[in-house]
Parts: C-alpha cells; structure tokens; sequence
C-alpha cells in the first residue's frame, strides 16, 4: 500500500517536471507554423537583412534589420549601465555594508523588481524623455537611450539579486584566508572573492540581459518605435518586442504581416534561448 | 465572517459578470478615435434601455475588425473602409460585413504652439510625412528638425492618412511614412509630445484638439483657400481632410443591434456625435 502510495506521489510529480517542457516544446512548435510560413513570400535571408519594415503597404516590406539593431541596440546600452553599478551593488551588499543597511537595500531592490513595467515606461515618458532631449539638444527625447536607461532599472534587481547570491557563496575561507596574508579589504574583494564568484555573476549578467531583451512595455513607450536603421544610441529605434504588440491587433489572421510577426517571435525567442544557455553554461562551470 | 463576506463579494462578482455575458450584451470594439463616441452613445442608449449592456472598447480599427472576422464582438467600429482581403477573409469565416456610415470626422494636423508656421497645402504635408522635407526652415518656420510623429500601423487614421495624404487618393501610390517617424500608440500620446516639442507635426481626430496644440490650416493645393479644422468646414466639404467613421456589422442589423445603431443614427444620437466633437452625417 505504501509503496503503491509512493508510486503514484512520484509519477504524478514526474508528470508535473515534464509539464513545464512540454508546453515550451508546444509553443515552439507553434511559433514555427506560424513563423515560418511568412519565408514563402519572403526569402529567409531578406527577412532578416531587409532594410525596410512596412508591413502594411502592397506589396509588403518585411525586413527585419533595423528592429533587431533596435532591441540589440537597447539592450547593450542597458546592459552598460545596469552591469557595473549591479555587480557594484551586490559587492556592496554581500561584503562591506552592515547588516542593518543590507537589510533595506535588499527589501529595496525587491521593491524595485516590484514595479510593473508600464509603471516605469509613464514615469519615463513624463520625466527621462523630456530630459534626454534638453540635454542632448535632440529633436525629440523618445530614444533608444531613454529605453536603455530605463530597462536598466529593470535588469538590476536581477543582477543585483543573483550576483549577491554567488558572492555570498563563495566559503568564508577564501576570504579570512586572503586576510590573514595580509591582504587588504578591497584587495580580498577584488582579487579573491570576485574571481571565485565570478561565473555566478556572469550568469546575473545574462539573465539581466535575458530580461531586458523580452521587456516589452516601457520600451514601447518611450523609444518613439521608428523602424529606422539606428547609427547612434541619440536615435529613436523600434524594438522586435514593441513591434509584435504593437502590430499584433491590426494584423488580420493569415495574412504574410501575422506570419511576418510570428517569425519575429521565433528571432526573439532564438536570442533569449541562447542567452539563456550562456547563463546556464556559466551557472554549471561553477559546480565543477 | 470574514469568509461569508468573501464568498458573498464572490458569488456577486461572479453572478454581475454571468448577467453581462448573458444574450442582452452587445460587443462594440475598435476604433480608437470613436471610443469616446460610441462610449457616449452607449451611455445615454442603456438610461434609455437598462436590460441592455452594451460593452465599448478600443485597440484599432484593425483590431475591431478582426473581432468582427472571428466573431469576437458584434459591432465593429472601424475610420477607415474595410479591405478586400479582410471581406474575403470574413466570408471564409461565414461573416457577412455590413457598413453603416455613422458620423464624420476631420483629421487635424497639429504643431506646437511655438511653432511659426500656421498653414501648409496638402502637397506639403505629403511632403513633410514622406521625409522629403525635414527641416521647418523650408517651409517659412525656424531652423529646427522637423519630428514627424504618426499612430501605429493598427491605426485607422495611420491608414487614412497615408491613403489620402501621402498618396493624395492614388491607390497606386508607393509613398510612404518616412522610416523615422516615430510611431506612438495612441492620438493622447501624439497630443502630449506636440505640447511639448517645439519641432514635431502630427495629426489625430478633431475631437482631440486643445489648447496646448496648434491646428494648422490646410489647402487642397497653393491655389485654394487655407482652412481650419472646424465642424462646419467639414460639413460644407471646404476641409480637405475628412473621412467617415463607420460601424461593421455580421449581416444586416437585426433585433438589439439594429435598434442601437438607429439610436445612434437619430437625431438623439447625431447631437451626441456633435458633442464629441465629431460631425454629424445626417443632415
């Protein structure tokens, strides 16, 4: 009887682990029906090299290059500002502050992953984007700069959160050994503690990045959705993600745009896959 | 007692909901630029007829007739005239689109209120949304970049401008939107960024109009009359950029729907259309 119990206990949670695959594989396997039916009007490599995207007009124009340099453009911006002042944050939290501040940045920085993207995409919109423009002295604030700057407060509760996880990780004997040969705070922080938590922070880093890339909403709002070749982060872009929602409502059912956008969700999905198994890869090169 | 509260709150929600979902709700959905409109007239229709609930939302032109195709809502508010492709589509699914012109509407090109220039020809604006002219300097206003700012493609007014603007009617035409227009998500959008930016130009529904914008006149071409965007001007035909706003049904109306549809056409309705600052067709 127990072990008919046990039996069944153990199937059943099987059964949930291979759920959460199962629906991964079905969602691929319908975006690429859906994706990969737009290639017999246009050719792959057009696709993702063409220059122009009006996906409404007759013929249509499907090519997809300015939306990628868009996101990619977004998304390194973001990442170079939410990378050094989130790792910066972790070391901060992990090893120097005292216990009563870790306290509160901690429960800050949950508060900060807290807030729902549109939040930060109207906050943006009424306070960063008038600011950028004065600043720069550009036409209009809506750029790819105002998208990156606030992606970046969204991939830093990730960052900050993961990377303090590996540091604090890393066995206090490593660090106690380093001072007891002398060696000073920062030099123990810098060359002992960060090496040996580096590839936990590495994987921080990817999935910041992996988040940033899928963020739709605030991107949306403030990066002016010009599907332009960008040659300058002062430049508003149009993102892969902001495309798809903002098009997805008009895009009558069959048509080569819904196919077209389809296949836009296959590129979004191959960029965050691979990011997501470099953060992976990163993660399991720590255990060995 | 907390939980008897609970449940109660529940069991309302869930019956409120049941009764909206039930044959006396009618699914109104599309258009951005009719949304106040049709919210008004089904305001004012459900005073007048409590049993039924009448549900108005937005998302595009485009989106409501796409709901309309998969059967997803029961009227269809669309600014621009339904494609073949998307009538083909519809008699696939055993839809059946009937049209029914419900009201006007002038597209108002708006700059900032700093901007000098107060009139442009249509040719002009072609001009200026293609791209071609990019600075305000050209057209007799300061040495500044000219920001095109435009609805997203889900939009039909980004349509109608595009077709009788940009293509000046030529369904032939190629123009198209300048690659760097920026394309925001709602006419409110548009209104905050004109407010705001010194160089941009944008165009949404009159109704949109306020003080913080400036409605530039316009001209069928350097030879005719400057005109403003005013109901009478639409009225009379004088202004040149006017469009209707229809309604799309399944089929001819019948029952519910035809008795909200001849509200809205009544001279009831038509007033309310004039409120929202929209103008009549029946006159």
């Amino acid at each position: 009887m127990r072990k008919l119990k046990e039996f069944i206990i153990e199937k059943l949670i099987l059964l949930c682990g291979l759920a959460s695959i199962f629906f991964v594989v079905l969602i691929f396997l319908f975006l690429l029906k859906e994706g990969l039916a737009v290639f017999k009007t246009v050719a792959p490599l057009k696709f993702i090299l063409g220059k122009s995207w009006y996906p409404i007009s007759d013929p249509p124009q499907l090519g997809i290059l300015p939306l990628i340099l868009g996101s990619l453009l977004v998304t390194l911006g973001a990442a170079l500002i939410s990378i050094p002042i989130g790792v910066a944050c972790a070391v901060y939290i992990a090893e120097v502050a005292p216990q009563k501040i870790k306290e509160v940045l901690k429960s800050g920085i949950e508060l900060l992953a807290a807030i729902p993207s549109v939040v930060l995409g109207f906050i943006g919109m009424v306070t960063l984007v008038p600011w950028v423009k004065n600043i720069f002295h550009l036409p209009t604030g809506l750029t790819a700069l105002s998208g990156s700057v606030m992606l970046a407060f969204m991939a830093m509760p990730t960052i900050v959160s993961i990377a303090e996880d590996a540091l604090y990780s890393v066995p206090k004997s490593y660090k106690e050994g380093a001072l007891a040969l002398g060696a000073t705070h920062w030099q123990a922080i810098h060359r002992v503690i960060l090496p040996a938590a580096s590839s936990g922070i590495m994987a921080a880093v990817m999935l910041g990045i992996g988040r940033v890339i899928g963020e739709t909403m605030a991107v949306m709002m403030i990066t002016g959705n010009a599907a332009v070749m960008p040659n300058s982060i002062l430049q508003p872009v149009r993102t892969l993600t902001a495309t798809i929602a903002a098009e997805m409502g008009e895009a009558v059912v069959g048509s080569e745009h819904y196919f077209a956008l389809f296949a836009i969700g296959i590129v979004l999905f191959v960029i965050s896959f691979i990011v997501n198994v470099g953060a992976d890869l990163f993660l399991h090169n720590k255990k060995q | 007692m907390k939980k008897t509260v609970l449940t109660l709150l529940l069991s309302v929600c869930l019956f409120s909901s049941a009764a909206a979902a039930a044959k006396n709700s009618v699914k109104v959905k599309g258009s951005d630029t009719m949304v106040n409109l049709a919210q008004s007239w089904a305001e004012k229709y459900m005073e007048v007829k409590p049993a039924v609930f009448l549900a108005v939302t937005g998302g595009g032109s485009g989106t409501g007739l796409s709901s309309l195709i998969s059967g997803t809502c029961d009227i269809a508010m669309s600014s621009r005239e339904i494609k073949e492709k998307e009538i083909a589509l519809a008699m696939q699914k055993g839809i059946a689109p009937y049209e029914i012109k419900v009201a006007l509407d002038g597209l108002a090109v708006v700059v900032n209120r700093q901007n000098p220039v107060n009139k442009l020809t249509l040719e002009q604006l072609a001009r200026i949304f293609t791209g071609e002219i990019s600075n305000w300097k050209e057209l007799g206003g300061a040495d500044e970049k000219i920001v095109v700012l435009s609805r997203e493609v889900n939009s039909g007014t980004h349509v109608y401008f595009k077709e009788h603007v940009l293509r000046r009617g030529n369904p032939q035409g190629k123009e198209e939107f300048a690659a760097s227009a920026l394309l925001l998500s709602s006419s409110q959008a548009i209104a905050d960024e004109i407010a705001q930016n010194p160089g941009a130009i944008g165009y949404y529904g009159m109704g949109y109009i306020s003080a913080k914008q400036k409605p530039v006149l316009v001209a069928r071409d350097a030879k005719s009359e400057y005109e403003a965007p005013t109901i009478e001007n639409v009225i009379s035909g004088k202004y040149p950029i006017s469009r209707p706003l229809f309604f799309y049904l399944n089929g001819k109306p019948q029952g519910m729907i035809k008795d909200f549809v001849d509200y809205c056409l009544s001279q009831e309705g038509q007033d309310i259309v004039l409120k929202t600052d929209f103008v009549p067709v029946n006159r």
